[in-house]
């Protein structure tokens, strides 16, 4: 048996063919080595994330949350739920508070949920993947497996919004979280200590909406990351990576500039460092190629 | 209530309390702008948080309605971390500019608005959101012309994508889906039904 079962919900983004599809192998990689058990909840569906808010009402954004949480104390009763993404660990931990508080929202909801034969109880608890290693692991737990140190490799750990904003990881700062740090610590990289954008938004759903705003955004955040003498930036957040990563490129073509910042997911490091191959980590997911990282998986042990 | 609460609880403050989420938090603003130097597109607010929270308060409804500010919001959550009255302020942006849109207030040009109304039908749709169609319904927003022009000037990024195994064409015929759409299609219909009953019943 495994040593712990959680109820899996991956989100939009973190599905084969998705956006973020390396880091959903990444995951699944590091998890396999943990001894982590993560089962899907069937027929999960979308949070609806941050910036549904003018197209879905409350209540109707609220029901598609409280149907995941349905299906997985249905399915996998007494599972904490695990989201790997910024927003659908934010958008499910909001609706959650929110039905929490309001006798009349859980009515209503579960009224709407009926109609697809389900009910929401309140008894799911949601986390981020983060949490999960380090209140349920610990960092020694996490160093234990690793084989390949990521020696000689430099990261500026970019935490941005919605995994430190508003309910963030229990006994970090706001303004200057530190998990992500000792996390690349753990598996033998060198943190940049000083990255001083390591909370800073890079736009967000606005990357799409407002794009010379948001690449603004991305551009100190990467020339930051330079700054500091990284060799990649590694988030826990798709949307981030992605944006991150994508548009470096129109940066470049827009201001003359030359970044190549590889975007990593902390995930992808844990498989590397605990002798993943590099389509484990999910390293040819990239744009950008991270290098230094690959050298690390290919070489033979 | 003494003369100066009568006289700063104006129509508008009510509305807002009565009609948008988290808007009963309002009146606790001090007045402090911790909120507008924290935010990152802070430069492009025309009325930053704390102004339009006053703004609200001095009745001034037309120009906090029709106005693009609260569509800046990334969702950082930076200003409310930092509000030392513990104001859900991103919260309350969204409600502000939800209900700026479903009276017909919001800019008729305003792309987060746009993109986020094109985000609930696509992601409603199937219940889970198909990435290329989002992506080419914002490109083809402006029409057919402009939005080949969008595809165009992008190519090369779809194709990396595409190449990282990250954006995947098909999806333009079958993409990600839930399975039971009808239960979830059911389930958002009653959703407004019973919104609409409690209008009915407040109104």
């Amino acid at each position: 048996m495994a040593k712990k079962e959680y109820a899996f919900y991956p989100g939009c983004s973190s599905q084969l063919r998705a956006s973020a599809a390396n880091y959903l192998v990444s995951t699944n990689s590091m998890c396999k080595v943990l001894d982590i058990k993560m089962t899907t909840i069937p027929d999960w569906n979308c949070c609806g994330a941050s910036i549904s808010y003018a197209g879905g009402s409350e209540l109707s954004r609220l029901v598609m949350n409280a149907r995941n949480f349905a299906l997985s104390e249905t399915h996998l009763p007494d599972q904490d739920i695990v989201a790997t993404c910024a927003a659908c660990w934010l958008g499910a931990r909001e609706a959650k508070h929110k039905l929490e508080a309001s006798p009349q929202l859980l009515a209503d909801t579960n009224e709407a949920l009926h109609e697809a034969g389900l009910n929401y109880n309140g008894k799911a608890k949601i986390r981020h993947m983060v949490e999960v290693l380090i209140e349920d692991f610990g960092y020694e737990t996490l160093g234990k497996p690793v084989v390949k140190p990521l020696e000689g490799i430099k990261f500026a750990g970019y935490v941005g919004c919605q995994t430190n904003r508003p309910f963030g990881i229990a006994g970090e700062s706001f303004e200057n979280p530190k998990y992500l740090d000792k996390l690349i610590e753990t598996v033998g990289g060198e943190a940049a200590i000083q990255y001083e954008q390591k909370v800073t938004c890079c736009g967000g759903a606005l990357a799409f909406s407002e794009p010379e705003k948001s690449q603004k955004q991305i551009r100190d955040i990467v020339e930051s990351a330079y700054d500091q003498g990284a060799d990649m930036i590694v988030t826990p957040c798709p949307l981030c990576q992605a944006n991150v990563e994508v548009y470096q490129s129109e940066i470049n073509k827009k201001y003359g500039t030359r970044l190549a910042m590889p975007v990593t997911y902390y995930s992808q490091l844990m498989t590397v460092a605990y002798g993943g191959t590099a389509k484990e980590a999910g390293l040819d997911g990239h744009i950008i190629q991270p290098k230094k990282l690959q050298d690390i998986a290919d070489k033979q042990l | 209530m003494n003369e100066l609460n009568i006289k700063y609880h104006n129509n508008f403050l009510k509305e807002v309390e009565e009609n948008i989420e988290e808007g009963e938090w309002i009146k606790m603003c001090m007045q402090c702008g911790v909120c507008s130097g924290s935010c990152p597109l802070g430069p492009y607010w025309a009325h930053p948080p704390q102004e339009l929270f006053m703004m609200i308060r001095a009745g001034k409804r037309e120009q906090v309605l029709r106005s693009d500010s609260m569509w800046m919001c990334t969702s950082c959550y930076n200003c409310v971390v930092r509000c030392p009255r513990k104001l859900p302020i991103t919260q309350i942006m969204h409600g502000i500019a939800a209900y700026a849109n479903n009276l017909g207030m919001a800019p008729k040009i305003q792309p987060t608005r746009d993109f986020s109304i094109l985000f609930w039908k696509n992601c409603t749709r199937t219940g889970r959101v198909n990435e290329l169609r989002l992506t080419l319904g914002l490109y083809f927003n402006d029409g057919l012309v402009a939005g080949i022009k969008k595809g165009w000037a992008m190519r090369n990024i779809g194709l990396g994508l595409m190449r990282a195994g990250r954006l995947n064409l098909f999806e333009l015929f079958k993409g990600h889906e839930c399975k039971d759409q009808k239960g979830i299609h059911a389930m958002l219909k009653k959703a407004a039904e019973i919104e609409q009953r409690h209008k009915h019943l407040t109104a």
